[in-house]
């Protein structure tokens, strides 16, 4: 069994970790949530002997009685893919590009037990066939390039068990997936720990994923566990605070204050086609053409919020660019304002200006050199340059609760938060009647994620502002649009008012992602005070 | 892979056309006529006119360029002015000489700069890193016929171990090797300064790459995991410098080739330049286009190799 005791770890005489004392037994899954920031990932790499370089660790890391921590790197390096493994949250870049899937989990093998090649690719072949990558249709030799996002961190997590370790480290290992592959790989995560009897470690931010998968939950915050114990003890009483404050986020409702209804449509998308020619197969082969948006129509009204969702390659994104006028359509027509919205320059830059965006990452898609009010004022090209920007900006970075001298700061001198209501500043500043929102609050930890939410409604509510919120999210759909559009394979196979197509799914495409939603127990939510008042459980 | 190569092969074809026609088309724009050149300046219209028909010079120019590329892909790239004799044979006698000297620098220099790219990459930010960039920073700066002079005073003058200059040609293969060996050091020494910082920088980049800390998840060491994971994934930029050294070595040696009496292809050009031989500075320019897009070509290939995401 491998434990904590009193780990601690600090950089320059700044703690970040503050005597975590964690027992890992076998069987167990143990789920550590917090937010970004509150060391639960430092505390994985302390235990892994991994920590960035100028960071030490002290306390102790028990595996067998002897302290990890006293360890030389000899020693830890025939600990590490052996005793405990550990898969990382972004699949896409967590194996080397350049190896077949079955020389990256062989090697595993090669190192600790000295196997020869062969006899190591067949042991390879089986743990992969364990976590559901059989042969024949995933031989050995494909490359990573050639796997899904789903499929890579299941490679990823073979080649941590191929071993069969004492402790399984998942650090947010279902954060860049899609809901249904998510599910699959929990599934797969705890038919693991029953099989093998192994100690699971979950970090997440995610309260209802742990709510589903573990059997005991630590909640951390600034470096230290402030509530631990069996996971449904935990969500029931929410002893302290902090973990109060975290439910209370994960629920949050943003409260509306609507202007009067203005049923005129302000964007129209009819019988919409995207096509892209796909590379040859082989010499001779014709040329493919896929079509990843297939004679997409909806209507979006003046004021009003929609969603769009749907898995990664359902065509969100290519259809979000050609409404942004960024990509040709292939066939049909997009209306904005009764104009038609084309691609490049025969889109009139006044068309363009009643159209804004913000996209899921709040700082690529800023230039790091600028300044903030050259930021925010950058959308001012499609409308001249009024002579008072600098008290447009300082308004619009206002009305964000973006205040003091942050016009003259860079922008990686604000939180992840901060940026993100800068770029909702800088969607405002021309005053757009519709802004479509891709992924915007995705990167966002819960608590930080309700407070742009209640600053969206707030602003739709004063601007009279329209959204088109495009998520893979299902529960911050919910809590902000009015209709959802559910697309899938580039068709949208089911429209309706949010609450009724989330209520009441018709197609089955919508209820298999409303099934593999993880959500919290609605019996464990019942009459919890929060701040004095009884809330009373949700409508199912 | 096949339609990759196919469409490498396609690229350098067209290249190698356009290359031949643009060297063809600049030789025959430079003012001057070559059969007056040749005959000297006292000589008769009659007998110019007589020379330019022999020479083919009275044709259009597209069939002129025809007829250039025929004899040029038979081997024939003219008769250079001053010595009379077959270009094609005097490139192939300084290449002799410049092929060998360029391969054995860019090897010298891979071997080099591999050790000390990846020993500052792994040392990162220490004072290992530091010293060792200090160190090639200042081999960049210097000039390489410096360090052949340095090399020469200590291994040939010094301690008569390696001739300080000449050529005795293949004849004496042992002898030929020891001669090219101290001008080979001198070029391959700012390569490999080069060569080292190009290696760390990537590698660096690498380094820092989520398959790396898989890696080291898996039990690999640091150094496990720069020589199995990172060392293949840098090698694009590397192989991409490389190729465009060994275009360098090949026709740039010229200073070294002076400093060591070396009859090279370098100091072909340059003569041939001086005595203004327009025909051998076009074949020697040829052969050295064509030497560079080949290489290029080479360098391609071994992108695919490397990496199995470009192989479509």
């Amino acid at each position: 069994m491998i434990r904590t005791d009193r780990l601690a770890v600090g950089i320059g005489g700044h703690d970040i970790l503050r005597g975590i004392d964690l027992a890992l037994p076998p069987g167990r899954i143990t789920g550590l949530v917090g937010e970004s920031g509150s060391g639960k990932s430092m505390a994985a790499l302390a235990i892994m002997g991994l920590l960035p370089q100028g960071m030490a660790a002290e306390g102790r890391v028990e595996l067998d009685g002897q302290n990890l921590l006293e360890l030389p790197e000899r020693e830890l390096c025939r600990i590490r893919g052996k005793r405990i493994g550990m898969i990382f949250q972004e699949p896409m870049t967590a194996l080397n590009p350049l190896m077949t899937i079955g020389d990256q989990v062989a090697e595993v093998l090669r190192i600790h037990q000295g196997l020869d090649r062969k006899t190591a690719q067949e042991r390879a072949r089986d743990r992969l066939d364990r976590v559901g990558l059989a042969a024949p249709r995933f031989p050995l030799t494909l490359y990573p390039h050639e796997l899904s996002g789903g499929q890579r961190q299941r490679v990823a997590i073979a080649l941590a068990i191929a071993l069969r370790p004492d402790l399984l480290i998942a650090d947010e290992p279902t954060t860049a997936l899609d809901v249904t592959t998510q599910a699959r790989i929990l599934d797969l995560l705890k038919g693991l720990v029953r099989d093998e009897g192994m100690a699971l470690l979950l970090i997440t931010h995610d309260l209802a994923v742990v709510a589903g998968i573990a059997d005991h939950v630590a909640v951390m915050q600034r470096g230290t566990i402030v509530e631990e114990g069996p996971t449904e003890q935990v969500f029931r009483q929410r002893r302290h605070a902090y973990t109060r404050a975290l439910f209370a986020a994960s629920t949050h409702q943003p409260r509306l204050v609507l202007p009067p209804a203005q049923p005129r449509p302000l964007l129209q998308v009819e019988g919409a086609v995207r096509e892209y020619p796909l590379p040859r197969r082989g010499l001779a082969a014709p040329r493919e053409i896929l079509r990843a948006v297939d004679g997409v129509g909806f209507r979006l009204d003046a004021g009003e919020s929609v969603g769009l969702v749907g898995e990664s390659g359902c065509g969100k994104s290519t259809l979000t660019r050609a409404i942004l006028g960024l990509d040709p359509l292939q066939g049909g027509r997009i209306l904005l304002d009764g104009q038609e919205v084309r691609a490049g320059r025969a889109m009139a830059a006044e068309l363009r200006a009643r159209m804004q965006v913000v996209f899921q990452d709040p700082f690529g898609s800023f230039d790091p050199r600028w300044r903030v009010e050259r930021l925010v004022a950058e959308p001012f090209h499609l409308t001249g340059l009024p002579r008072d920007w600098r008290e447009q900006v300082a308004e619009a970075l206002y009305e964000v609760g973006i205040t003091g001298d942050a016009m003259r700061r860079h922008i990686h001198e604000f939180s992840g938060g901060q940026r993100q209501r800068i770029a909702i500043a800088r969607a405002l500043i021309i005053k757009p009647r519709l802004i479509v929102l891709d992924e915007a609050v995705s990167a966002l930890d819960v608590r930080v994620r309700a407070q742009v939410l209640d600053l969206l409604a707030r602003l739709r509510g004063s601007h009279g502002l329209a959204y088109l919120f495009i998520s893979h999210d299902l529960s911050v759909v919910r809590q902000i649009t009015d209709r959802v559009l559910v697309m899938e394979k580039g068709r949208i196979v089911e429209a309706g008012p949010t609450h009724q197509v989330l209520g009441q799914p018709q197609h089955p495409y919508t209820q298999s992602l409303l099934e593999a939603t993880p959500r919290i127990p609605a019996a464990w939510q019942a009459h919890i005070p929060v701040n004095g008042l009884a809330l009373s459980p949700p409508a199912p | 892979m096949l339609r990759y190569v196919i469409r490498r092969l396609i690229s350098l074809g067209l290249s190698l056309l356009l290359a031949s026609a643009l060297i063809f088309s600049v030789v025959e724009l430079v003012p001057g006529d070559p059969a007056s050149f040749m005959l000297g300046t006292g000589a008769q219209p009659e007998t110019v006119a007589a020379l330019r028909q022999q020479m083919g010079l009275d044709l259009p120019l597209p069939l002129r360029y025809l007829h250039w590329l025929g004899g040029v892909l038979a081997g024939d790239l003219g008769h250079s002015f001053t010595y009379k004799t077959p270009v094609a044979g005097m490139i192939l006698d300084r290449m002799q000489v410049s092929l060998p000297l360029a391969l054995m620098a860019l090897a010298l220099a891979v071997l080099i700069a591999l050790p000390i790219g990846m020993f500052a990459a792994a040392r990162r930010g220490r004072a290992g890193d530091t010293g060792v960039m200090a160190a090639t920073q200042v081999g960049i700066a210097l000039p390489n016929f410096w360090f052949a002079m340095l090399l020469v005073l200590l291994f040939a003058v010094k301690l008569r171990w390696l001739p300080a200059g000449g050529f005795p040609g293949w004849d004496h293969p042992a002898a030929a090797l020891k001669s090219l060996l101290l001008p080979a050091v001198a070029l391959a020494l700012p390569q490999a300064a080069i060569l080292a910082r190009v290696l760390r920088s990537a590698l660096v980049e690498t380094l820092g790459q989520d398959y790396i800390r898989t890696a080291r998840a898996k039990g690999l060491s640091a150094g496990q995991a720069l020589s199995r994971h990172a060392l293949r994934n840098a090698l694009i930029p590397v192989l991409t410098i490389m190729g465009m050294q060994f275009s360098f070595l090949l026709a740039g040696a010229i200073i070294i080739e002076n400093v060591f009496y070396l009859p090279g292809l370098g100091r072909l050009i340059f003569q041939a330049i001086t005595q203004r031989d327009l025909i051998v500075v076009q074949g020697a320019v040829l052969v050295l286009v064509a030497a560079v897009i080949l290489v290029t070509f080479l360098v391609d290939l071994s992108y695919a190799l490397v990496d199995p995401r470009l192989r479509r």
